[in-house]
């Protein structure tokens, strides 16, 4: 039954570490280490980001949910976030104008880090400066508001009263829209390709 | 001159990779995959190196002052190591590996840094607010269909979307 490795235990952290050069390697082939394709999303001229990231969501989410109908996987052993409806939603869109200002998400510049991408070092750099100023204004700005709006370990099932497969089989029937919607628009409006 | 794009791999076949990845971290591990959560790391443990005493009156620093070490964080830590090494490595198949400060040709190398840093900065707070960045809340958030995880994506792309128009300068 998974989790195989217990939690903190050394073959943990060395999954950990191969986990990583896993994922480092999908998003470096995928191009995510340049911060000109990832901008592209946002223009219209690329749209690998939301090609790779919803594919990806859904086989996961897909693949999750078949091995816990093998019953090798419990959703409640492993990590679940809470669901804060508020601060999820304006973290997220503090993260959306980082996103478009600096070209990189958080992993995403680790890979441009391994690329050799300055820029990418100097995104990683602010993400401190930004931890770390949220850590000093923590308990006058964020610790009150952090907390509010829980409704607790929600999945998308529980609160649309579907069953889970049947959330999943939307989700996915829902990202092959949005696939063929953006290509759609690259091509309607003409949007040309951009050199980098 | 040889197309560069071609050396991408095609988008549908590297979120299956992913998808793969995902399911592999939960499955050996029961964690979701991570970017933030390393750094955030890095600055609570020397925050709590550096200034100790200021840290046990902070409530964010304090946790990172315990010798206990919550294996959480250092799991992220090992896992974002493992990222930069991936990364490397198909980097250097792909003949990838140059350094530079990439930016558009239509602004200078000094203003790519500077919003770089500044969307940093956005992304540093964003993360401890919104609980975890595009991988370690988006991502692995949707793969286990927590509400959380859709809600977040949803904010960025939506609010990148929305930015998007007084950035264009930057990239187009």
């Amino acid at each position: 039954m998974a989790p195989i490795f217990q939690q903190g235990s050394e073959w943990n952290l060395l999954a950990a570490l191969f986990i990583g050069i896993a994922f480092g390697f999908v998003l470096e082939r995928a191009g995510f280490s340049t911060s000109r394709k990832l901008a592209g999303v946002f223009y219209g001229y690329d749209f690998t980001v939301l090609k790779v990231f919803f594919t990806a969501a859904f086989t996961a989410a897909m693949g999750l949910l078949y091995l816990n109908y093998f019953g090798v996987f419990n959703y409640e052993l492993v990590w679940m976030p809470t669901t804060y409806v508020v601060p999820t939603l304006v973290g997220g869109a503090i993260m959306g104008v980082g996103f478009i200002m600096g070209g990189f998400c958080p992993g995403t510049s680790m890979c441009g880090i391994a690329t050799g991408k300055i820029d990418a070092l100097a995104f990683v750099g602010g993400i401190a400066i930004g931890v770390f100023f949220y850590g000093v204004s923590y308990e006058w700005l964020w610790e009150d508001f952090r907390l509010t709006t829980n409704i607790g370990k929600k999945t998308m099932s529980e609160v649309l009263g579907i069953s889970p497969g049947i959330a999943v089989l939307i989700f996915i029937i829902f990202g092959l829209f949005v696939f063929w919607l953006v290509d759609k628009v690259k091509k309607e409006y003409n949007i040309k390709d951009v050199e980098y | 001159m040889e197309d560069k794009s071609k050396k991408f791999m095609n988008p549908y076949l590297a979120g299956v990779l992913l998808g793969f990845v995902i399911i592999a971290a939960f499955f050996f591990s029961g964690e979701g995959l991570g970017g933030s959560g390393a750094v955030k790391d890095a600055v609570r443990t020397t925050v709590a190196k550096i200034a100790p005493s200021y840290a046990e009156n902070n409530n964010y620093f304090k946790s990172a002052v315990d010798s206990e070490h919550s294996p959480i964080k250092t799991w992220l830590v090992f896992e974002v190591l493992g990222v930069l090494i991936g990364g490397v490595i198909s980097g250097a198949f792909a003949g990838r590996l140059k350094l530079m400060i990439e930016h558009s040709p239509k602004i200078s190398s000094k203003k790519r840094i500077i919003f770089a840093v500044l969307g940093g900065i956005l992304f540093g707070i964003g993360s401890q607010l919104g609980r975890g960045c595009t991988s370690g809340a988006g991502l692995s958030g949707m793969a286990v269909m927590s509400v959380s995880g859709f809600l977040v994506v949803a904010a960025i792309f939506g609010t990148g979307y929305l930015a998007a128009w007084f950035f264009r300068k930057l990239w187009i």
